[in-house]
């Protein structure tokens, strides 16, 4: 049996009456890319929401390397290794793309708070190395020193990837990281992110995109009305009835 | 580009240290060369300074910064009266019982953001300022204000009341043998702080809280605060706790507001309770939005701006308009002299109003967004104008 890093352990979450997540268990073993697929208001971003502390869970609790999350601030969750990177790109539209990069990257090594009002920025010379290689990785380096808000959808979903990566989490959280991309950035960012795979790191992914959790999934799971109705292999899921008829059967795969 | 931006700040403190000390040369030219306006330019400076910390980087509005104005005015006040009228002393209590304060009431207002801030630091202020006109009398003297005042008798008898508001001790000056004649002025290890020796006194801590300021906006800890402007949400889900930052800096800033109330007491050693009302409290934000809030010389001009419309427009009589006018006709002249003097004299307020508007509506990042856009326009114009001798103006 392979490690498990994040546990989702009998999660509930309504909102009113609507049942958003009802008894999810789910399992996320080290080193995989999970993802999780499922039509439109099945309740994914829900679910990634009561991971990072956006949403308390009516019952039941998600558990990260022995740690219950459930409860905790979203700074606290973080600084225990999981980073999420958002649908809608959150960047930090008035500060530059380096300074965009700095941040989580200050948060990563000093943690939630460190007082350190004297000495100016441009003196992190090792950090700021790490954040440009990183940039430059990105194809983001001719853009650094301009500020975020001036910069296409696309390379600000690029940049909040940055963002996320510059911290080397431990579970890396994906809300639907080429939605709304052209098919050209969609492949570069898979390539990226198969090159992120290789480096270890466990990956949960929502996404629409078919081609995109094929290339990419050690694991999925399919959710539906707020159940999880089939867990596999990206073959497993190809050919299980349950999820053609609930999900793959509307989208014509 | 590292490099040139740290020598670029330290030639922006330079030129900066130039003009203030300069004033009072420089700012005779437009009648404002006297101590106590030029007081007032700095003292309003360093308020202003301290609270563009706090909303200029993290976008939090305080509209009750002027309660620690006024509780750095009575606490040097207290100072002159218990121990000494040598200012250092006055000025490091000051500030420390504003940064108390500003922790306390920080801790409960940052609980909140937005408009819902805005109204908690104001109801403190308020609070404040009601608590200092009434029940705080034994320590603010009410409506009448805390003065320095003549000492007490030496030779006080068994059943002799001492009431501190009326009677000073200034214990350290007095075991120091220090003779008095009257009320006395303060002072720095003997030199007088009144007119232009107290001007210098402001100028010199200006200086220095403009040189922090810098710094400040410069560090790691002025980058969060920009991003907590910028996005707060995201900043937490990127593993900073917000809510210290947030306190250091609300903290920062009342510190600035209590040395500027001490300079305040310094130049004048009175409190009232009027300073810590919420109208003292909107003239700082008017000043840093003038000048151009997040921006560093900003909200230092808006303060001098504002200050100097405040006592240059309220001077202009009807005399003084009478004699502007006097070339035209009796009948214009009159009409003339009726309109403008609703700007002038008691009606500046509405110069200020007016002036306020025009900014907000045009320049909406304050006079130094109208700086930069004509730094812009030059650079432009040169360049096209000029294209050949670009060794020239690369220098």
């Amino acid at each position: 049996m392979e490690n498990v890093v994040l546990h989702v352990n009998d999660v509930v979450k309504t909102f009113g009456g609507l049942h958003a997540l009802s008894d999810i268990d789910l399992a996320v073993r080290e080193g995989e890319t999970h993802a999780i697929i499922g039509p439109n208001g099945a309740g994914k971003s829900t679910l990634l929401n009561v991971c990072i502390g956006r949403l308390e869970p009516d019952s039941g609790v998600v558990v990260f390397d022995g740690e219950i999350l459930t409860g905790k601030k979203p700074h606290e969750i973080n600084q225990l290794g999981v980073a999420r990177i958002f649908q809608t790109p959150e960047v930090f539209l008035d500060l530059t793309v380096l300074e965009n990069v700095m941040v989580p990257a200050l948060a990563k090594r000093d943690g939630a708070f460190k007082m350190n009002a004297y000495w100016p920025i441009s003196r992190e010379k090792n950090l700021r190395g790490e954040v440009e290689a990183l940039l430059e990785d990105m194809g983001l380096a001719d853009q650094a020193n301009q500020v975020a808000s001036t910069m296409s959808r696309g390379d600000k979903r690029r940049l909040e990837l940055a963002m996320g990566l510059i911290q080397k989490p431990r579970l890396l959280l994906l809300d639907e990281p080429t939605a709304g991309m052209a098919r050209h950035d969609t492949n570069a960012t898979i390539d990226l992110l198969k090159k992120i795979k290789a480096s270890g790191m466990t990956k949960v992914i929502i996404e629409h995109d078919m081609h995109v959790v094929f290339s990419l999934a050690d694991r999925i799971s399919v959710l539906a009305r707020g159940k999880i109705i089939a867990q596999g292999t990206p073959d497993e899921i190809k050919n299980d009835p349950k999820v053609k008829e609930a999900y793959l059967g509307e989208e014509q795969v | 580009m590292n490099g040139n931006s740290a020598r670029g700040d330290w030639l922006l403190l330079i030129i900066f240290a130039a003009v203030v000390l300069t004033a009072p040369f420089t700012l005779s030219y437009i009648g404002a060369g006297y101590p106590d306006l030029l007081q007032k330019f700095a003292i309003f400076g360093i308020f202003a300074i301290g609270f563009n910390i706090l909303f200029g980087l993290t976008g939090y509005l305080s509209f009750g910064h002027a309660a620690f104005l006024g509780v750095g005015s009575y606490a040097s006040v207290w100072m002159f009266k218990l121990f000494t009228m040598n200012v250092i002393p006055a000025v490091l209590f000051s500030v420390t019982i504003a940064g108390i304060f500003a922790l306390m009431i920080g801790f409960v207002s940052l609980r909140r953001s937005g408009i819902y801030f805005s109204i908690i630091t104001l109801a403190f202020a308020q609070m404040s300022y009601n608590l200092a006109y009434s029940v705080l009398s034994p320590i603010t003297n009410g409506e009448t204000g805390l003065q320095v005042r003549h000492l007490a008798p030496t030779d006080r008898g068994p059943d002799y009341v001492l009431k501190l508001v009326d009677e000073d001790l200034r214990w350290i000056d007095q075991a120091f043998g220090v003779v008095e004649d009257g009320i006395p002025i303060t002072n720095l290890f003997g030199i007088k702080m009144s007119g232009f020796e107290g001007f210098y006194f402001c100028a010199v801590l200006l200086i220095i809280g403009f040189f922090i300021s810098i710094r400040i906006s410069r560090s790691n800890f002025g980058m969060m605060l920009r991003a907590i402007k910028s996005n707060q949400n995201r900043l937490n889900y990127t593993g900073i706790n917000t809510r210290p930052y947030l306190l250091a800096a609300f903290v920062i800033s009342g510190m600035y507001a209590g040395l500027a109330g001490s300079l305040l007491a310094v130049t004048d050693p009175l409190a009232g309770a009027e300073r810590m009302q919420w109208t003292a409290s909107g003239e700082v934000v008017l000043m840093t939005i003038t000048g151009g809030a997040g921006t560093l010389i900003g909200p230092v001009l808006g303060a001098t701006i504002i200050k100097y419309f405040e006592n240059i427009f309220s001077a202009i009589n009807e005399g003084i308009l009478q004699n502007l006018f006097s070339f035209m006709p009796e009948g214009l002249m009159d009409i003339f002299v009726a309109v403008v003097g609703m700007f002038v004299g008691k009606g500046w307020h509405l110069t200020l109003g007016l002036l306020f508007m025009v900014i907000v509506i045009f320049l909406p990042g304050g006079l130094m967004e109208g700086v930069r856009r004509i730094g812009n326009l030059f650079r432009r114009s040169s360049k096209s104008a000029a294209p050949q001798p670009s060794s020239q103006a690369a220098e």
